[in-house]
C-alpha cells in the first residue's frame, strides 16, 4: 500500500499463515501502525490524532446520550433535561458531547492550517485534501443538526436561518427548503431527520477518515520542509523517517493528554461557555431571539454569508446582470459556499513549486495574515449585522477570496523562495546535529 | 456604496419578523454579586440554597413553575440538603395531578417526593428550571466572553441584579403595565417587582432585605438549574490531576524514547 520501502508482516506461525492466505487483515494493521514517517514532524503534526480521538469520543458519547434523548417538539427539551439530572452520568455525556464538539473543530481548524501552511494539498497528495474537505463539511454538517436537537432558542432560529439559505436558490430553492424541512417550517419531521442524519453523518465521516488515511499512507506523510522522503532504497527511506510505532505514536498521545487536560477542564469547570445561554430557553417559533449567533466554529462563514447585502456594489451588478435572479441572500449563500469551495481548489490555485511555507518568504506574511483574518471573521460573526461590524466583514471576506483566488496564483510565479534542505534528513540532522564520530540516528551514518 | 447595513442583513436572511425582545434602550446594568459557587473549588452554600428555597416558594412560585426539578432533589447531596421527613412535608403542600387509577380527570392528589415541582400558573411567567443557565450576565453580542471567564457564569448575577433592578417606575404600553429596571434588556419589563424586604421570615436569623432574598433565590435557581455541578467540578479536578499526571510521564516516555534520535543523552 505504501510507497515508501520499509519492512512488511511475515506470518510466522501456522495460525498466522493460515489467516494471512485468507484475509491478511493483521498484514493490513502492521503496514498502517509502522509506516515510515517523516522524523522531522513538528508539532503541528499532532491534531490527526486529537482529531481521531474526537470523532470516537462523540460516537460514543453520542450513543449513550440517544439512548436516552426523545426527538419530538414537545419532549426534546425536556429530555436533555431529563439526561442532565436523572441519568446517572447523563451531565458528563452530555458536556462531554456538546464541548466535544468544540474541541473537534479547534482541532480540525490547526489541522487545515497547518496544511494550508506546509502546501500538504500539494501534489501529490490532492486527493487527501479534498477528502479531508468532504470531512470537513460532513463535520460541519454533523454540527449544525446536532444543535438542533436539544430544541431550545438557537436551535430552532439556527435551523430555520440556516435552511432558508437553500430557499434562497432561485426558483427551486423554496421547494427545496420544504423538502429539506419535511414540512413549510422547522417542526417536528425537521428535529426527526435530524436526529437520524446526525447520527448517520458521523459513520460517514469514519469511512472518509479510513479513506483519508489510506490515500496519505500511499503518498507518505508531509513535512515541515515538504521536501519527500528518499524512496531509492529501503536503507535511504530509513534515513528521512522512522516507524510510526512507536515514536510518533507516543508523541502523539503525550499531546493528545496535554489537549485533554484542557478539554477536561473547560468540561468540569465551564461547561456552558461556549455555548449560547438562549439555547437553555425551549424553542418558542413566536419569539425570534434579538440576535441569532451560530456556534463559534460557524462564525467565520456566517460572516461570509452576512458580508453582502443589497447596498454592496458587487452584489448590485450580479443582480443587475442576472436580472434580479441574484439576490443579496442568495449572493450570501454563493460566497459563503464558495468561501469553502476556494480551500478544495487550493492545490490548483497555489501555483508555486515549494511546497512547505518555511522557505517561501513573501507567503508567509500573506499565510499569517489570513489567520488573522480567519479570527477577525469569527469576531465579527458574532457582532450585530450593524456599521462599522458589516465593513470590516466586506473587508475580512475580500481578502479571504484574494487570498485564494489572486495572492496565491501570482505568487507562485513571482516570489523567489528560499533554497530547501536536499533531504529530510540534512533538516533534521540541522536541528539535531550529530556528534563527533556518533553513529547517527537509526543506525545510519551521519555525513 | 456600502451604507449602513443595519435590519439589512437580518431581513436579506428572512428574519424579517421583529425581535420579541428589542434590544437597546438604556444601559443594561449586571451587579457582579459574589457567589459561593463561583471557581473551580465554588461549592452551593446549604444555608443559602434553603434560604432560596423558602424565597421560592413563598413568593416566586406564585407565579412560576420549575417543572423540570423534583422535590426529592431537595435531599441530594450538595443541594438544600432537606431531611426526608421534611421533603415529605414540603411536597404535600403542592397538589398535583392525580395518577391513581381511580382517579377522574382532573383530580388532583398531595404531592410525594418523586413528583416535580408545579408547573407555570401565570402566563408569561417562565419556567425557572434552567433559568440561571439561559441567562448568561457577562456576554453577548456586546459584552465581552472574557467576562464569563473572569467573573463567572453570570446567569445568577442576571437575576439577582433584576430582582434588586427596579427602579419604581412604570409605564402603561398598550394597556399593559410595564416596570422599569435597569437590567432587564430594553428596560421595561412586565413582572411586577416581586421583593420588597421582609417577604420572608428566615429561620437561621439571616435579616431579609431585597439584596439578600435576591441572592439567595438567585443561588437556589443556579442550583435548581445545575444540580450536579458539585459532581462536575469533583470530575474536572480528579481528571486535569489524572490528566497533567498521563501527561508528565507520557512527556518523559517520549522523551527518552527520542534522545538516541535526537543524538541526546536520555
Amino acid at each position: 500500500m505504501s510507497g515508501i520501502p520499509h519492512d512488511h508482516y511475515e506470518p510466522k506461525s501456522g495460525f498466522e499463515k493460515w489467516l494471512h492466505s485468507r484475509l491478511p487483515i493483521v498484514a493490513l494493521a502492521y503496514d498502517t501502525i509502522m509506516i515510515p514517517t517523516p522524523k522531522n514532524l513538528n508539532w503541528m503534526w499532532i491534531w490527526g490524532i486529537v482529531l481521531a480521538f474526537c470523532l470516537v469520543l462523540q460516537i460514543a458519547t453520542g450513543v449513550v446520550l440517544v439512548m436516552h434523548y426523545t426527538a419530538h417538539v414537545d419532549m426534546a427539551f425536556s429530555s436533555v433535561e431529563h439526561i442532565m439530572r436523572n441519568v446517572n452520568g447523563g451531565w458528563a455525556m452530555r458536556y462531554l458531547h456538546s464541548n466535544g464538539a468544540s474541541l473537534f473543530f479547534v482541532a480540525v481548524y490547526a489541522h487545515i492550517f497547518r496544511g494550508l501552511y506546509y502546501g500538504s494539498y500539494k501534489a501529490p497528495r490532492e486527493v487527501t485534501w479534498i477528502i479531508g474537505m468532504l470531512i470537513y463539511l460532513a463535520m460541519m454538517g454533523t454540527a449544525f443538526m446536532g444543535y438542533v436537537l436539544p430544541w431550545g432558542q438557537m436551535s430552532f432560529w439556527g435551523a430555520t436561518v440556516i435552511t432558508g439559505l437553500f430557499g434562497a436558490i432561485p426558483g427551486i430553492g423554496e421547494s427545496i427548503q420544504t423538502w429539506l424541512l419535511g414540512g413549510p417550517a422547522v417542526g417536528n419531521a425537521t428535529l426527526n431527520r435530524f436526529l437520524s442524519l446526525h447520527y448517520l453523518l458521523p459513520f460517514v465521516i469514519a469511512a472518509l477518515v479510513a479513506v483519508h488515511i489510506w490515500a496519505f499512507h500511499t503518498t507518505g506523510n508531509n513535512n515541515p520542509t515538504g521536501v519527500e522522503v528518499r524512496r531509492g532504497s529501503k536503507a535511504e527511506a530509513e534515513k528521512d523517517t522512522l516507524p510510526f510505532w512507536p515514536y510518533f505514536v507516543i508523541k502523539d498521545f503525550f499531546a493528545l493528554a496535554v489537549v485533554l487536560t484542557v478539554f477536561f477542564a473547560i468540561v468540569g469547570f465551564m461547561p456552558n461557555y461556549l455555548g449560547h445561554p438562549d439555547n437553555y430557553i425551549p424553542a418558542d417559533p413566536l419569539a425570534t431571539p434579538a440576535h441569532i449567533v451560530p456556534e463559534w466554529y460557524f462564525l467565520p462563514f456566517y460572516a461570509i454569508l452576512r458580508a453582502f447585502t443589497s447596498e454592496v456594489w458587487v452584489v448590485q451588478i450580479a443582480g443587475f446582470l442576472t436580472g434580479g435572479i441574484v439576490t443579496a441572500k442568495f449572493f450570501g449563500v454563493i460566497a459563503m459556499f464558495g468561501s469553502i469551495l476556494a480551500m478544495v481548489l487550493v492545490p490548483w490555485l497555489d501555483t508555486s513549486s515549494v511546497r512547505s511555507g518555511r522557505y517561501r518568504p513573501v507567503f508567509k506574511w500573506w499565510f499569517w495574515l489570513l489567520v488573522v483574518d480567519f479570527f477577525a471573521l469569527m469576531w465579527l460573526g458574532a457582532m450585530p449585522a450593524e456599521e462599522p461590524y458589516a465593513t470590516f466583514s466586506l473587508i475580512a471576506t475580500a481578502y479571504w477570496f484574494a487570498y485564494f483566488f489572486v495572492i496565491l496564483p501570482l505568487l507562485g510565479v513571482m516570489e523567489k523562495p528560499l533554497p530547501q534542505p536536499a533531504t529530510i534528513e540534512e533538516d533534521f540532522d540541522a536541528h539535531y546535529p550529530p556528534k563527533a564520530g556518533d553513529k547517527g540516528a537509526a543506525g545510519a551514518p551521519a555525513e | 456604496m456600502i451604507r449602513k447595513l443595519s435590519f439589512a442583513a437580518l431581513a436579506a436572511l428572512g428574519l424579517g419578523a421583529a425581535p420579541a425582545l428589542a434590544a437597546g434602550g438604556g444601559e443594561q446594568h449586571i451587579e457582579d454579586f459574589a457567589f459561593s459557587f463561583e471557581g473551580p473549588f465554588g461549592t452551593y452554600d446549604r444555608m443559602q440554597l434553603q434560604r432560596g428555597l423558602q424565597v421560592f416558594t413563598e413568593v416566586c412560585s406564585a407565579c412560576h413553575g420549575m417543572k423540570h426539578l423534583y422535590f426529592r432533589n431537595l435531599t441530594d447531596p450538595g443541594g438544600p440538603e432537606l431531611p426526608e421527613d421534611q421533603v415529605k412535608a414540603y411536597a404535600a403542600m403542592f397538589q398535583v395531578p392525580d395518577d391513581s387509577d381511580e382517579a377522574a380527570p382532573g383530580d388532583t392528589r398531595e404531592g410525594k417526593p418523586a413528583d416535580h415541582f408545579p408547573e407555570n400558573t401565570a402566563l408569561g411567567a417562565p419556567d425557572l428550571s434552567v433559568m440561571a443557565k439561559a441567562r448568561a450576565g457577562f456576554h453577548g453580542p456586546y459584552g465581552l466572553g472574557i467576562n464569563q471567564i473572569v467573573k463567572g457564569m453570570g446567569g445568577p448575577e442576571y437575576i439577582a441584579s433584576l430582582l434588586t433592578g427596579y427602579t419604581g417606575e412604570e409605564v402603561e404600553q398598550a394597556g399593559t403595565l410595564l416596570y422599569e429596571n435597569h437590567t432587564f434588556p430594553g428596560g421595561l419589563i412586565s413582572m411586577a417587582p416581586p421583593l420588597y424586604g421582609d417577604d420572608v421570615e428566615y429561620a437561621d436569623g439571616t435579616e431579609a432585605t431585597i439584596e439578600q432574598e435576591s441572592k439567595d433565590v438567585a443561588a437556589f435557581l443556579m442550583w435548581a438549574a445545575e444540580p450536579k455541578m458539585m459532581a462536575r467540578k469533583q470530575m474536572g479536578l480528579t481528571s486535569v490531576m489524572l490528566l497533567t499526571l498521563l501527561s508528565v510521564l507520557l512527556y518523559l516516555t517520549n522523551k527518552r524514547l527520542w534522545a538516541p534520535i535526537k543524538r541526546k543523552d536520555a
